[in-house]
């Protein structure tokens, strides 16, 4: 490993652990305003879906808005799942279980 | 079993689909580093520590082109930030350990575990050993990372054509899984309906800011739903 591969990943380390880190080292110290307490509770909703819509939409980064996406076939067969069976484990085999077999057939 | 193994396993076995999903992303990081001009030493040590699957990938690009070894780091800082709504939600939760344990799960927090372990934390149930539950995700998660990456370096070009398997499914599939429980109320709805808009319309942005954009968007437009809506009901009340 040369001194420049060691100082970029040196560099990423602290940068990444930093941002994952600051809050938590604050964790016992900060009072949160009111508004910022009911705004964390939409934040794994809202980061799950930004991630999420743009991977089922985009598979490999152009769009694909047709039913022959398997990955948004089996995208609505997770939801249809999801509201039906309340139970994840059950959500993520049947959505997986669509994505395989759409494919198989297409 | 005592309370913090079964926490443990209980973290482990819910991430499963997840690390399902990152194992096509690890197996071809390892694959593309081997073609980066990074020698492998540096690319497993940059899983070892920096362990965040984008930033890497972006790393990899960035290293090819030759970029500037601050350029790289400040583009990590950016790819990044998103953790900053991560640990805000997880925060509250873990307060109470000691910086030791912050420090660990802090070091392992990824997009994945978030997103598991947030179900555990909110669940009702009194057990003082959540955090085992996320460290249970986060060793799960790490260790997979480690065995793909390290795999994709050896097998270099010849690794079957992993990209094609559509194993990447996972990760989708398993986010849409763990979203609908949340979707109970009209400002949830709201906040999702909105972060997925605009993340549609941010696609442009590079460095996966438009996640972070996105969710923002969507968190001011649940929070403003909710408050209108208590407005309009404290109005009718009276």
């Amino acid at each position: 490993m040369t001194t420049s591969e060691a100082a970029l990943i040196a560099g990423m380390t602290a940068v990444t652990f930093g941002v994952r880190y600051f809050l938590f080292a604050l964790a016992d110290r900060i009072r949160m305003a009111a508004w910022i307490e009911a705004a964390l509770k939409f934040i794994p909703p809202a980061v799950l879906t930004a991630i999420t819509l743009p991977a089922v939409l985009l598979p490999h980064g152009d769009w694909h808005l047709s039913f022959s996406n398997p990955y948004l076939i089996a995208a609505l067969a997770t939801a249809a799942a999801g509201v039906r069976t309340r139970n994840l484990l059950a959500t993520i085999a049947i959505g997986l279980a669509a994505f395989f077999v759409y494919r198989l057939f297409l | 079993m005592a309370l913090r193994t079964q926490e443990f396993i209980g973290g482990v076995r819910d991430t499963l689909p997840l690390m399902l999903g990152a194992f096509p992303f690890g197996l071809i990081y390892g694959a593309v580093a081997a073609t980066s001009g990074l020698s492998p030493t540096a690319a497993m040590a940059m899983s070892a520590f920096v362990f965040a699957g984008a930033s890497q990938f972006i790393a990899l690009g960035l290293v090819a082109a030759q970029t500037p070894v601050a350029i790289i780091v400040l583009t990590t800082l950016i790819v990044n930030l998103r953790h900053l709504l991560y640990s805000a939600t997880l925060m509250p939760f873990l307060k109470d350990l000691s910086h030791k344990w912050r420090i660990a799960l802090a070091f392992w927090l990824t997009d994945e575990t978030f997103a598991v372990t947030v179900h555990r934390f909110q669940r009702a149930d009194a057990s003082a050993e959540k955090h085992w539950y996320q460290f249970g995700s986060s060793i799960a998660m790490y260790l997979n990372w480690q065995f793909w990456c390290f795999s994709g370096l050896m097998l270099g070009k010849r690794i079957p054509a992993a990209s094609g398997w559509g194993l990447d499914v996972a990760m989708p599939i398993a986010f849409i899984g763990m979203i609908i429980p949340f979707v109970k109320t009209i400002p949830m709805a709201v906040c999702v309906l909105t972060a997925g808009a605009a993340a549609l319309l941010t696609l442009a942005l590079p460095y996966k800011l438009g996640i972070m954009v996105s969710a923002c968007a969507g968190i001011a437009a649940g929070l403003t739903v909710e408050r209108t809506r208590k407005k309009t009901k404290g109005a009718s009340g009276r």
